[in-house]
Order: C-alpha cells, then structure tokens, then sequence
C-alpha cells in the first residue's frame, strides 16, 4: 500500500535553509538591520493576506486596515505610557482581530465582485476615519513619541535597529510557525475546501460562512501583530500604513511570491523590498513604470508566483523518478 | 414504517416559472426511490429545495418529525441528509484521501481542530481509505481530484457523501456520463448499502431505474405525474406517453 | 439656508455629471465583459492631458480640444482591447484587478516623465467663465455647460442604444453574450466599439473636468473608487442606473464635505457599503454571473 500523503509537519531543508537565511543575514549585513526588520514585517503581513486570499479564496483589497490598526493600536498604547513590547503586540492583536471579526460578516456577503468593493470601502473608511481623527492618530504629520520599554526588561530598542531585528524575527518566526501548524490542520483543510468548492463545503457539513469569519478575523489578527511590529521598532505610524497603495501592493507581492505556499509572502517580500529600495532608489519614476510592465506581463503570461515556479520545477526534476 | 423524509406542498417558482409545483411526497426509512421525468421537469430543483441550496416559494420540508424547511444546509447534512452532484462538485486542488479525510473530520465535529496536524489524525484516515475501498479508490488516495478521470470522479462524489454516514442519501444522477458497464457498478455499491439508509436517486437510464428502485416518482413539468412500484409506472400510459419523444437518443 | 442648499446641489449634480461621463464607460465594461477595469481613469487622464496639449502647445480653442480628447482615448481604448484586454475577458477578477493596476501604474509613471508630477494649469475660454445669476442664487457657467453637456450627451446615448442597429445588438449581447453570438452578432466588433466608446466618454470627461477634478499625474487612482461605485452602484445593463448613481454619489460628497466637513469623505464610503450591501446587483442592474 502506497504510503498516505497527508498535511504534516515535516521541515523540509530547504524550509530550514530559508530560515537560516535572516539569522546569517545578521551577522552578514550589520548595516541593513532596518531594512531587514522591514521584510520580515511586510512578509508576516503578506502571510496574513495569503491565509485569506491564497488558502481561503477571499480577495481583499483593503487589508492594510488590519496593518493600520494594529499598528496605530501599539503605537498610542506605547505613547500613553505602556510601553512593553509584548503585551502591547497581543494588544494590537486582539484589536485588529476584533475588528477583522466586526467587518467579516460585510466581506462574507455577496460575490466576488461586492466583495472586492466592500473590501476596498473599509479600507477607505478606516483610512480616512483615522485621517479625521487626528486629534489621536497625529493624522497627515503621523504619530510620534512611540516610547517602547526595553524588550525582556533587557534589550533596548536602539535606533541601528540591532535589538529590533531579533525581536522582529522572533515574532514573526513564532506567529509563522502558527500559521504554519494552522493551515496543515483540519481547519487548514477547511480554508483549502472553502477555496476549491464553496458549493461542496455545505454538503459535507461545514458552514461557509463561519468558516470565513473565523479566518478574516484571525487573518486580521496577524495583521495586526505585522502593524504592532512596524510602529514599535520604528517608533512612529504613518497614515500610509491604512492606505490602499499598501494594500494594492500587498497583493503585487503576494502574486509575486506565489499564493497558497506559506512562504510566498515572506518571498515576495524580500524580492519585491529590496529590488523597491534598489531600483526607486535610482528613480521613482521608472521603478512605477516597471513594476506595472511587470504586473502586466505576470497576468498575461506567467499567472503564478516565484513560489509556483519553484513549485513546477520540482515536479519536472521528480519526473525521471516517478515514471 | 417510519418516514425518513416528507414535503408537503413544496413548490418553486421564479416568476411566471414554476419550477416545482405543490409536491407532496413522503420517503419511508430504507426506501430505494427513483424521481424520473423528462429534462427541465424540476428534478434537480427538487433535490436543491431539500437540501436547502434553493429556499421554496411555498411548502415545508420534514425529516422525520423536524421540520427542516428554514434550516441552512450544513445543518441539514448534521441531521442526516446529504446530497451528490449531477456536474461533479469536488475540490479539485485537493487530494482524493484530503477531500475525504475532510469530510469525516466535519462529520465528526473535527474540522475546527486547528492545533494538530491532519497527517496525525489517524483515525480519520483509515475511515477514509474504508470509504474508498469499495469504490476501489485507495490506489488514487494521493492523486489530486483534478487529476481523476472522469468515472473516477463520478465514484468520489459517492465516497465524499457517504463519508458523512447519512441515513438520507438524495443522488443526483449518480452515473451520468459513465459507460453502461461501469454504471451499473456504481449502482451496485449504492445498493449495498444498509438497509436503514433512505436513498433518492434521478435517473435517466431506464434499465437502472427499473433494477435498483423499489418506487417510483415521476414529475413532468414540476408536478408529481404518478407514482409507484416498477411495474405500475411501467404501464402507465400517460408515462410512457410523456417519454415517447425521449426514446430517441435513450 | 435654501440658497447654499440649492448651491450645493447644484454643484453636486455638476460633479455627478462629470462622474456619470467617465464611470458610465466602466459600467458598460463591467456589465458586458465582466471586466473589473481599475484603469479606466487612466483613460480619462489621457484625455485630460491631451485636451492640455492641445490648447497649450497647439493653440487649439477648448471646444475643439475636447472631441479631440474624446478621439485620442477612443483611440487608445480600442488598441489596447484590442491586444490586451481581450485576453482577459475570462480571466479572475483578481487578475483583472493585477493587470489594471499595472496599467494604471505604467500610466501614471509615463505622465510624470512628460508632463511632470504637477496639476496641470487650464484656462477656461472667456464665456464659459463667470457665473449667472438664476433663482437668487449664483450658478457657475462652466458647470452649467457641464450639466448640459452630459444631458446632451444622455440623449445622444439613449437614442444610440435605443434607435441604431448597433444599439439593439449591444443590448442583445449583454443580455446573453452566447446566444447573441449565436445568431450572428459579431461579438468581437461590439466589445472593441463598445469599449472604445467608454474610454472615449472617459476621456471627454477627463478634458471637462480638468477645472473641477484637477489633472496629475495621481488622477487615476485618486477617483478610481468613484467611477467604480458609479459602476458597481448604478448597476449594469441601463444608461439611468450609471446616471442615478453618479448624480446621488456627487450630491452626497459635496454635500458632505459641505456640512459635514469633520468627517468628509467617511460619508461616501460608508454609503458605498452600506449600498453594496442591500443593492448587490446595483441599483436598476442585474449582475452577469
């Protein structure tokens, strides 16, 4: 009997390799801690979408709300005198996964098309319900005096982004190794079903629906601690962190990366930020330019992410072995 | 003789279209129950309002004693009543062994574990592979849904209500688009099943109909024509004068 | 208190125009080819800038440079459907969204390399300018000429879809593409002219709004969402259905940040929600599965 290939917890090497990669990057690039920090944030945050859009089938084009408000959550909740790292991210969890629940039950009616807009809406709406708030978000300026304690009562925060660069891999390697446990459970099976058909999932006994709620609120939840991240290790949140431009490009590099493969976030993270601060660097102007040439030429021709293309190279090296 | 399943006076329309008219039927506990008609008789109209995937116009729906006419259809899949697919309704990304798996862990009340791994849940597993042996699909366990060949297919959508261990099966053209000889394959698996389970099928293959179904319904135009055993609809001239234009391709 | 009412919903109805102009051509791609075209103000942009072209390098009077507006983004409509948006008609909405926003990225970097990141200067001709006095309240010219510009325009689209041949054939292939094709309506030629004819309005629109809405390289994505809630909102399948949402979402907006300016923007998009929600098939349309 053929041996049963079920969702596990197997580590692949390569899995391994990959996070290895920012432990060395550490100690190899002693200047880019900033930037380091950055990628991992964006790529948690890409993880959160992909737990909807790759596993689940729920495109959203306002996920920066979550990012927003978990960030600006951990932000005022340091700058009105709590500052510990890590209660203040379970804080901004569970304020953007509140959230996350709240708007759910709008997102999960209608069809694809309303849900792309009420999706689109709530980013909006929370964009600018914190622009006219400024009075507590610091609106157009920012938010500013994020003082954060020091991590474990030890480490401080300092501005080389030394300390911040472990505390980010460290949150963003434990919520991964979350999600990870998550999508290879039976509740993983769900979100793939929900996906594949949502007219079978009823006839087997789920609801669609709670289904959906329950992963738009977690999703929201991860955000959240990729929002919380930002605001304390740069001690400050932008407007920009609410707007669709974070939310559009969100969803360029998670169809970068490749949806549905757990990695292709944090991939299209770090392919997309460091080629971002490369090639803007250079000049904006042609960096807009080619990024859209190259989301054009992606729907056109390539259809799937980096993480695809690995993906179909492994089935054509296996070949030889299987036939 | 229990009733399983009742309606009374269960009708659909959208606008001028009547799809289901004032259908009152019952289904005793066992029952091997065939529903023939020709196309557009509102047949799988009919399956859709028990399941619940259609809401009716008018009319109520029983299982057993419960009236189930308002209950959404995961709920009604909870009390016993499953359905297949006339176009199959798989997961095509997922695997045969995943789709099945998934089913029994619902079932179970299990699909919400989020804190263990499927590969660990090895009591779900082998139920699944027992569902799959007498539909001789453990050997595709770990091949993609998508992957399947169509006769394949058609055995998964059986496996993936049966992993639910329903006491009411509604089967939506179960062999359509297979070959005759593997047909009636299909239709001798369903006919293994216990005794206590209450199985509906549509069917347009006449020879099936007459061999597995202990009755009979046919509806022409929403409506119930007649119904009885075998031979009673078999003589019926009014049946055979609604099939006389079907003959042709059947 | 009547009269900044009636200001008010004068210059909201104005706005509306304005927005029923571009957005219309979105609900037309939206109902017939189930296209979610988040690059459509990217057409109404090339309008704009070749209307500013026109007048400021070429001399052209601004009542010539608007057809020639309106021809330019035809022109680039019906290229681009032509090559690229065809094959994506069958494609998911999200991989419309992806190709539109990269369109509309290109777009916007290709206007700032020529035209620069500013708002582009517009000097409207001498007697659209000023204002007229009408039931004691002052009523601008321009956006009068607005109003009836669009009302002009209403009539010609009613009476092309209503009266002309091409008219009953674009009904017949939003009502049912299959069979339209099947009894012989060249379905391709509907879709390019349809389209280009959308961008078209866009881009007359763009030139038209060039005082009110302003011109930036930014446009496209600054006023997306107004054209798609016109779209989405008004529903598809009806010329009244654009026109109604364009006109209730102008009037609000202005009328928000009128009365309410504390909140602004809130306003609309909570109405867009709020009318998704109960409307999903817009409100006159029925939805294309």
């Amino acid at each position: 009997m053929t041996a049963l290939r079920l969702p596990s917890d197997r580590w692949h090497l390569a899995e391994v390799g990959f996070w290895l990669t920012p432990v060395a990057c550490f100690f190899l690039f002693p200047g880019y801690h900033v930037l380091g920090s950055q990628i991992l944030i964006v790529g948690l945050f890409a993880l959160s979408l992909d737990i909807i859009m790759g596993y689940t089938g729920i495109v959203s084009l306002g996920h920066a709300a979550f990012f927003g408000i978990g960030a600006y959550t951990a932000g005022l909740l340091a700058k009105h005198g709590w500052g510990e790292p890590f209660s203040g991210l379970l804080f901004a969890m569970l304020v953007s996964a509140l959230f996350g629940f709240l708007t759910s039950f709008l997102v999960v009616r209608g069809q694809e098309l309303v849900r792309l807009m009420v999706t689109l809406g709530i980013g909006l709406l929370v964009f600018e319900g914190a622009n006219k708030a400024a009075f507590i978000t610091g609106g157009v300026d920012g938010l500013i005096g994020v003082t954060m304690w020091k991590i474990f009562g030890v480490f401080r925060f300092d501005f080389r982004g030394y300390n911040g660069y472990l505390y980010t891999l460290g949150v963003v390697f434990a919520v991964f190794l979350l999600v990870r446990r998550i999508i290879h459970s039976p509740f993983g099976l769900r979100l793939r079903g929900v996906r594949e058909s949502r007219a079978r999932m009823p006839m087997i006994g789920a609801s669609v629906r709670r289904i959906e709620v329950s992963v738009f609120t977690f999703s929201a939840g991860v955000a959240g601690i990729a929002g919380g991240l930002l605001a304390q290790t740069t001690q400050f949140v932008g407007l920009d962190t609410l707007s669709f431009a974070r939310s559009a490009e969100l969803l360029i590099i998670l169809v970068f990366g490749g949806r549905g493969h757990l990695y292709g976030g944090l991939i299209g993270a770090a392919v997309y930020m460091l080629a971002r601060d490369w090639l803007a660097g250079l000049n904006p102007t042609y960096w807009q330019f080619w990024l859209g040439l190259l989301l054009v030429l992606m729907v056109l021709v390539a259809r799937g992410g980096i993480m695809d293309g690995l993906a179909l190279i492994q089935r054509r090296l296996n070949r030889p072995a299987a036939a | 003789m229990t009733i399983a399943l009742r309606t009374e006076g269960l009708s659909k329309q959208w606008g001028a279209l009547k799809a289901n008219s004032d259908i009152t039927l019952s289904f005793p506990v066992g029952a091997r129950h065939a529903i023939i008609g020709p196309n557009g008789a509102g047949k799988t109209t009919f399956i859709n309002l028990l399941t619940g995937a259609l809401a009716p116009s008018s009319g109520e729906i029983l299982l057993g004693e419960e009236r189930v006419t308002t209950l959404p259809p995961h709920q009604r899949v909870k009390r016993g009543m499953t359905r297949t697919f006339q176009v199959t309704t798989l997961f095509p990304g997922l695997s045969v062994l995943e789709s099945v798996v998934m089913a029994v862990c619902e079932r179970e009340g299990r699909g919400g574990i989020w804190w263990k791994t499927v590969a660990r849940c090895r009591e779900e597993a082998d139920e699944a592979m027992a569902i799959l042996a007498p539909l001789r699909l453990q050997d595709q366990a770990n091949t993609l849904t998508r992957a399947l060949p169509y006769g394949k297919q058609r055995l998964l959508e059986i496996a993936l209500a049966l992993a639910s261990r329903p006491k009411i099966l509604l089967l939506d053209e179960p062999a359509a688009g297979i070959p005759s000889g593997e047909s009636t394959e299909v239709f001798e698996v369903i006919a293994r099943l216990p005794a206590d389970v209450t199985i509906l099928f549509i069917e347009h293959d006449m020879d099936l109909v007459f061999r597995f179904a202990e009755r009979i319904t046919v509806l022409v135009g929403g409506r119930v024509l007649t119904e009885g055993t075998p031979a009673e609809v078999a003589a019926d001239a009014r049946v055979r004068q609604v099939y006389l234009g079907e003959t042709a391709h059947d | 208190m009547l009269a900044p009412f009636l200001g008010v919903l004068f210059d909201g109805l104005s706005y509306g125009s304005l927005l029923f102009l571009i957005g219309v051509g979105l609900s037309v791609t939206l109902g017939l080819m189930n296209f979610v075209n988040l690059a459509h103000g990217a057409f109404a942009m090339v309008g704009g800038y070749v209307a500013v072209t026109a007048m400021n390098r070429w001399g052209v009077p601004f009542l010539l440079a608007l057809p020639l507006a309106f021809v330019a983004s035809a022109l680039v409509g019906a290229v681009l459907e032509r090559t690229l948006y065809r094959w994506l008609y069958r494609a998911s909405h999200l991989d419309q969204v992806l190709f539109s926003i990269g369109l509309t990225f290109m777009a916007i970097a290709t206007a700032t390399f020529f035209f620069g990141p500013g708002h582009q200067p517009v000097t409207l001709p001498g007697f659209l300018r000023g204002q007229v006095s009408l039931w004691g309240v002052d009523l601008g010219v321009y956006r009068l000429f607005l109003i009836g510009t669009v009302v002009v325009l209403v009539v010609l689209l009613t009476l092309l879809v209503e009266r002309t041949r091409f008219g009953i054939q674009l009904r017949a292939a939003v009502d049912n593409q299959q069979a339209a094709a099947g009894v012989g309506i060249n379905v391709d030629r509907i879709f390019c002219i349809t389209f280009a004819l959308g961008t078209g309005l866009a881009g007359l629109g763009g030139g038209l709004g060039i005082d009110m809405l302003g011109l930036d390289p930014g446009f496209p994505l600054k006023y997306i969402v107004y054209f798609l809630l016109v779209a989405v909102i008004g529903g598809t399948g009806t010329i009244k259905g654009p026109l109604v949402s364009a006109m209730i979402l102008g009037v609000f907006d202005i009328a928000g940040k009128y009365y309410l300016p504390e909140i602004g923007a809130f306003v609309i998009y909570a109405l867009m929600i709020v009318l998704l929600l109960v409307f999903p098939a817009g409100l006159f349309g029925r939805r294309n599965t």
